[in-house]
This record gives C-alpha cells, sequence and structure tokens, in this order.
C-alpha cells in the first residue's frame, strides 16, 4: 500500500465513523424532533441520556476527518471548501447550533418556555446538519458542486434518514424494555424502509441526469458494495423484527460502511471528481508518512481512551445514585 | 463587503469568540481537580458543592468551545483555501496531534460529566486528570501553527507546489517555545482570574458559602502563580520579536526611527502615514533597556521596512498596550491579595469588587494578546510567503456567512452567560441530568 492509498483509507475511516457516530447524534436529533404521542417526553428523555456522555466525542470524528483532508489532500480541501461554501456553511451553523442546544437544555430544563424553543432549536438543526453534509456529498460526487441540483438535495435527504436509521438502531439497545423502547423498534423497521425509498429517489435522478456519476456506479465491484448495503438494510429490519436489541448495530454499521465506501469506491481514483485525482491532491510524501505515523501514535491513546468512555456507560448504574 | 474583509471579519470574530471557551478548557478543569481533590483529601463538602458548581460551567464552556472549534477547522478552508492549498501538507502535523489532544478531552470530559454515579470517588477525580493534561496539550498544537505562521519553515515552493516538506522542522518553527509557554500561561492566567472574579462578585454581593469562598481563594492561587510566570514570558517574547519580527516590534512599541536611546512609548495616537504617536507617554530609553538592558541598545523601526509591508500599526500598539496594561494590573492586584491572605488578615470589602474587576481585564489582556500576534503578522498570512488578501475564499456569500456566524455568536455568548449567572444562582439547575441515570452510551 502507498502512502496515499493509506491516507485515502485514513479519509475513509473518518467519514465512516463519522457517519455511525456523529449520524447517531443527528439521528437521537431527529427523534428529539419527531417525538410525538404520550410518550414524547419519555422518548427524548431517552435520547438525552444516551448521546449526553458522547456527543462530544462523536462530533471529533468530522474534525479528524477535515484535518485528515487538509493534511493529505490539501489540494482537493482548498478546491472542495470554494465549491461546497454554501452547503457547508449552512451544514455548519446546524451543527454548532445543536451541539449548544442540546447543553443549554440540560442545565435550562427547569424553565420551560427556554427549554421548549431549546428543543425545538436542536431538532431542527440536527435536521438540517447531516442533510447538507449530505448534500455538499452528493454535490461534490455529481462533480459540479452543483449544490442546488436535484440529485446533491435527494443525497441530503437521504443523508437525514440514514442517521435517524442509526439512531433508532442504536437506541434499541441503549433503552431499557418498555414501551419508549418498543416506540424505537417499530422506527428502527419503518425508517430502514423510508431508506430504501429516499435511495430510490437519488438512483432515479442520476439515471435521469447525471450520465458520468450512473456510470460510475456500473463498475461491478461498485455494484457489489452496493448491493452489500442494500442486504445489510434487510438484515437490520429482521433482526430488529425478531427482536433482537444488539445484532442490528452491527447491520447498520455494516451498512454504512458499504454505503460510504460504495461512495469512495465509485469516485476512486478522483478525490473530486473530472478534476483531482487523490494523487493530483496529495501532499508530498514526506508529509503523508508522518500524519500516518502521527494517526498510529494517537490511536495508542485514542482506542483504550474511547473504549473506557463506552464500556463505562454501558454499565447499568449502581442503585441508588449516590448524592 | 470585499470578498478579503468578509473573510477576515469573520476570521476574526470566531477566534475572538472561540479563544475564550479555548482557554477557559484550558484552565477550567485544573480548577475543578483541585477543587475534587481537596474535597477528596479534606471530606469538607465545601470543596465538593465547589467542583460540582465550577463542573457544570466547564460543561457548558466546553460544549460551545468544541462546536465553535469545529467551525474553525472548517473556516480554515472556506476563508482560506489558498493558504490551506499550501500551508496544509506542512502544518497538518501539529492540528493532526491537536485532533488526538482534543478527542482525548471530549472523551474524558464525557466520563467525568456523566460519572459521577459510575465509579469510585477517586476513580471519578482521576478521569479529570487527563483533561487538565490534554487541553493545554492541544492548545499548544495549535499554537505552534501559529507560531509557524509568523516563521514558515520547513518546506520549499517549486513551480507553484510544495516540495521537500519536513513536517518536523515546520512544526517547531523558531518562535514555538515562546508562543506556545506565553498562550498557555495566558489560559490560566484568564481561567484563574476569571473564576475568581466570578467568586468575587459573589462574595461582594453578600454570598458568604463556603464554597464561593474556597473557589475564590483556589482560583486566585492559580492566578497568582500564572501571572508573575506570564510577565517573564511575556519579556522573553518581546525580546525575541525585537530580534526575529523587528517589524512586528516596532509596531507594538509604535517605534518609526531606528535607533539606540529608544524610549518606551506607552499609547498615545498613532498616525502611521505621518510616522509618528502624537501624545505618547514616552519613558526615556525605556525600550532600549527592556531589549537589551543598556541605553545603547538599537532598536529596529517600521522606517526600516517597505510600507507595504508595515503591519496594522496603530492596531498593534493599541492592543500591545491594552495586554501589558491589564496584565500589570493583575499582578499588583494578585500581589495584593496575597498580601492579606499569607498573613491571614480578613479582606476588605473593597476587595471584592477590585478582585471582580481582574475577570474583565484578563479577557481583555487575552484578546489583546492575540490580537498583538494577528495585526502584527499583518499584511501576511505566512510571513514573507503569502500575503492575507491572495488568501481569501473568492467564494460568493461570505459576506453573509460573517453576518450570520456574528449573529450566532452573540446569542450563544448571550446564553451562555446567562446560564452560567443561573448555576451560580440556582445550584440545582442541570443536576437533573448528570446526576441522572442514564441507560447507556451511543
Amino acid at each position: 500500500m502507498t502512502p496515499v492509498e493509506g491516507a485515502g483509507l485514513v479519509a475513509l475511516l473518518a467519514v465512516v465513523l463519522y457517519a455511525i457516530f456523529g449520524g447517531a447524534d443527528f439521528g437521537g436529533g431527529v427523534w428529539d424532533f419527531l417525538a410525538t404521542g404520550p410518550r414524547a417526553s419519555d422518548q427524548r428523555d431517552a435520547i438525552t441520556h444516551a448521546i449526553g456522555p458522547v456527543w462530544e466525542a462523536n462530533h471529533v470524528w468530522l474534525i479528524f476527518a477535515v484535518v485528515v483532508l487538509f493534511t493529505c489532500f490539501p489540494i482537493a480541501f482548498a478546491d472542495l471548501s470554494v465549491g461546497l461554501f454554501p452547503p457547508l456553511t449552512i451544514a455548519l451553523v446546524g451543527i454548532v447550533l445543536r451541539g449548544a442546544a442540546f447543553v443549554f437544555r440540560n442545565y435550562a430544563a427547569d424553565e420551560a418556555q427556554f427549554a421548549q424553543t431549546l428543543t425545538l432549536i436542536f431538532g431542527v438543526s440536527s435536521l438540517i446538519a447531516p442533510f447538507f453534509l449530505g448534500d455538499a456529498a452528493g454535490s461534490l460526487a455529481s462533480g459540479r458542486y452543483a449544490w442546488l441540483s436535484p440529485f446533491a438535495l435527494s443525497i441530503g435527504l437521504f443523508g437525514v434518514v440514514l442517521c435517524a436509521q442509526v439512531a433508532a438502531v442504536f437506541l434499541l439497545s441503549e433503552v431499557p424494555s418498555g414501551p419508549v423502547h418498543d416506540d424505537f423498534r417499530r422506527r428502527a423497521i419503518r425508517v430502514t424502509l423510508a431508506l430504501w425509498l429516499a435511495g430510490l429517489i437519488p438512483a432515479t435522478i442520476a439515471f435521469l441526469s447525471e450520465p458520468r456519476l450512473l456510470a460510475a456506479f456500473e463498475r461491478p465491484y461498485v455494484i457489489a458494495i452496493v448491493t452489500v448495503a442494500m442486504l445489510a438494510g434487510i438484515l437490520v429490519m429482521i433482526l430488529a423484527a425478531r427482536g433482537a436489541n444488539n445484532a442490528p448495530r452491527y447491520a447498520v454499521g455494516l451498512e454504512t460502511i458499504a454505503i460510504l465506501a460504495a461512495w469512495f469506491a465509485a469516485q476512486a481514483p478522483d478525490i473530486v471528481p473530472g478534476r483531482y485525482t487523490y494523487t493530483d491532491a496529495a501532499s508530498p510524501t514526506s508529509t503523508i508518512v508522518a500524519f500516518l505515523v502521527a494517526v498510529a501514535c494517537g490511536a495508542v491513546f485514542l482506542i483504550p481512551s474511547l473504549v473506557l468512555l463506552f464500556a463505562i456507560f454501558k454499565r447499568p448504574v449502581p442503585a441508588p445514585p449516590p448524592r | 463587503m470585499d470578498h478579503v474583509i468578509a473573510a477576515r471579519a469573520q476570521m476574526g470574530t470566531s477566534l475572538a469568540f472561540h479563544i475564550v471557551f479555548a482557554a477557559l478548557g484550558v484552565g477550567l478543569p485544573l480548577l475543578v481537580f483541585i477543587a475534587d481533590g481537596l474535597h477528596l483529601r479534606t471530606g469538607n463538602d465545601a470543596y465538593g458543592k465547589l467542583a460540582r458548581s465550577w463542573a457544570k460551567g466547564m460543561a457548558i464552556l466546553f460544549a460551545v468551545g468544541a462546536v465553535s472549534g469545529t467551525i474553525l477547522s472548517f473556516e480554515l478552508g472556506l476563508l482560506w483555501p489558498t493558504f490551506m492549498k499550501y500551508a496544509g501538507a506542512i502544518v497538518g502535523l501539529p492540528f493532526s496531534l491537536e485532533g488526538f489532544a482534543f478527542f482525548i478531552e471530549a472523551i474524558f470530559i464525557g466520563l467525568y460529566l456523566y460519572g459521577r454515579d459510575r465509579m469510585s470517588p477517586r476513580a471519578h477525580w482521576l478521569t479529570a486528570l487527563p483533561i487538565v493534561i490534554s487541553g493545554p496539550v492541544s492548545a499548544g498544537f495549535v499554537t505552534l501553527v501559529n507560531a509557524w505562521m509568523q516563521d514558515p519553515t520547513g518546506f520549499r515552493i517549486d513551480h507553484g507546489r510544495v516540495v521537500d516538506v519536513q513536517p518536523l522542522v515546520a512544526m517547531f518553527s523558531k518562535p514555538w517555545a515562546t508562543e506556545v509557554v506565553h498562550t498557555t500561561l495566558a489560559a490560566y492566567v484568564f481561567s484563574g482570574f476569571g473564576a475568581a472574579a466570578i467568586c468575587a462578585y459573589a462574595l461582594w454581593r453578600g454570598d458568604r458559602r463556603a464554597q464561593v469562598v474556597a473557589g475564590l481563594r483556589i482560583a486566585m492561587t492559580v492566578a497568582l502563580i500564572a501571572i508573575p510566570l506570564q510577565i517573564l514570558s511575556g519579556d522573553v517574547s518581546a525580546r525575541f520579536d525585537a530580534g526575529d519580527e523587528p517589524e512586528k516590534f516596532a509596531a507594538m512599541e509604535s517605534r518609526f526611527v531606528t535607533g539606540d536611546r529608544a524610549p518606551l512609548t506607552i499609547g498615545g495616537i498613532v498616525e502611521p502615514d505621518q510616522h509618528r504617536d502624537v501624545g505618547a507617554i514616552e519613558i526615556p530609553l525605556g525600550l532600549s533597556f527592556l531589549v537589551g538592558g543598556t541605553p545603547t541598545t538599537v532598536v529596529k523601526g517600521l522606517d526600516d521596512f517597505a510600507r507595504a509591508d508595515w503591519p496594522l500599526v496603530a492596531a498593534t500598539h493599541y492592543a500591545f498596550d491594552s495586554m501589558v496594561g491589564c496584565g500589570s494590573t493583575l499582578f499588583v492586584i494578585a500581589l495584593a491579595w496575597f498580601a492579606y491572605t499569607v498573613r491571614r488578615k480578613p479582606l476588605p470589602k473593597i476587595a471584592f469588587p477590585i478582585l471582580a474587576i481582574t475577570g474583565p481585564l484578563a479577557l481583555i489582556a487575552l484578546e489583546a494578546g492575540w490580537s498583538v500576534t494577528e495585526f502584527g503578522r499583518q499584511p501576511w498570512i505566512a510571513r514573507g510567503v503569502l500575503k492575507t488578501s491572495d488568501a481569501a475564499t473568492v467564494a460568493p456569500g461570505t459576506d453573509i456567512a460573517f453576518y450570520g456566524f456574528s449573529l450566532i455568536y452573540v446569542l450563544l455568548g448571550a446564553v451562555c452567560w446567562w446560564l452560567l449567572r443561573r448555576i451560580d444562582r440556582h445550584p440545582g439547575a442541570g443536576d437533573r441530568l448528570p446526576a441522572g441515570a442514564s441507560p447507556a452510551a451511543t
């Protein structure tokens, strides 16, 4: 493996981890926004408890992805920063508002009116951020930076539904059994169906108006990866319907990996389709090697810390909680 | 709005906002760690209450710092694509390391804030330690990038492409040590005086709870240690600038002519076009003495440099004087506090409002100090290599983005302030969540 390929894989890894963990966070916000019925407030509590300790760590994956990009592929980073200025700026506004609203809400829960406003901001910005990140990905993939094109917008929608799916599936293993748990089980199945439909829209648009993109997806290995993604989606539904709590999250993880890998594979060897290949946009080898060494060293600290974080919050709380 | 101005305005606003939260992200964990540690050791509940109250503030401030930092990581490209196109390959290494350090911070913030009921008090206390360490480490890595912008090194440009990159050489450019030390200490100075000021304000208003008294003492101790070190490090930094970045130094001191027996120029109205600083206080021989220890030390003036390469002279000079003025005042106040405390004398009533203004003074010093670096480096984004005006984005809509983000910062700042005041006054606020039984994590 060349250093450039290694850096490309690290970039894919960062995007995948952000899509799964950051996606689960965004999706939590989406379900917070959609919380309805007699259990709306219980649903919100479940979401708050699940994402509270981990949302900040989950969003570092985005920073990590940005850093990989500008360190190893700065020419592509500069190019897409100009081309994708509008959707990325809007996504940023969403990211800022949702993070702030989430924390503010936790510390002002007793001010009903204020907390309600924050809940609304949290929900709406949780829709905006993944929509425009998806839109940015779609406009990048189209090779034209056409962020208002039907294709880019349809990928934005797909992104929101994907986040909602990941979140619903993750909440299955987080929420103790009961009515709220059952709510999320129903939602996990329905939203997976919705994801299938949401996936058909960009596929149709690509068929009608993006011949280049369609051609990229017709390569056999890309078709194979897309098939894996679709099968993983079916698996999510089957596992959720049969009452499994933990297994669906692995299926949804596989599905997310496959979706993003299909995107990367369809674009390869281009990092910015039609403009730069990975090699064109790459930093000098010395930079990439130094970066990969830094990632290896960083991982030595990061991985045990992450394991500790998730392990601690996986354990049930000793009752009664000491005050 | 001109696109370069818009890009600079947005970057400046974002950094001015973020630096407050970033500095507190370095300093507050230390205060929490000390208070929590004292609680463990003495069993005195005042320390426990103090640690919990500060931890709530830390939770809110850290979250705002994290999201505003995310904005900045994007803004590097969104606003300065040409800069990142060249610099990304060169300074990506410290940014990457900063990413990991920040990751560790975010993870342990989650563990500390939400893990109280899930581990022993001692283990819980120890989860704050990685935050105490990774805070300054991540801030230090970011500062290394700023140091490189003052002295771009470790690469060559060949046919418009960056070649021969030596990432470690670039990471440790000449000003690295002075800048990292000065920036890190600034974070402790600001956090110490900031927290002390809040406690002093509460005491002034008659809130005599034991945790407020303890908070003032812990925060002032941190500030008392940090401020003299900061003044020393400032002196080293200024002398470094006099030697290695003389045009910045001349702007800081609003010095136009080159020569020995240079006076120290304080304040005044800087008129760069007339090459003068009207009405400034001048301390004869002061500058030559500060730079070289003798009146015969020659200090370079701006006239030695092409007018087009001058920094923003007036802004740099005012920022520098504000920083030094506030820093010196803080030092005097800290010494006075120490004089009372070490002799176990109770503080007179007038001490509380004075201690309360150390917060705003430390804030001005922090913002002004950072401004000196940035204004003083102009017109360059990477000194001598790339002009700021050539690095800005050409994407349309930068002015809308600037207004939009400015509005968001104002709102975030206001809500943050209001929430922190609330935590101060309603000790129960926010207890619902961190103490609650969270089922598990995503």
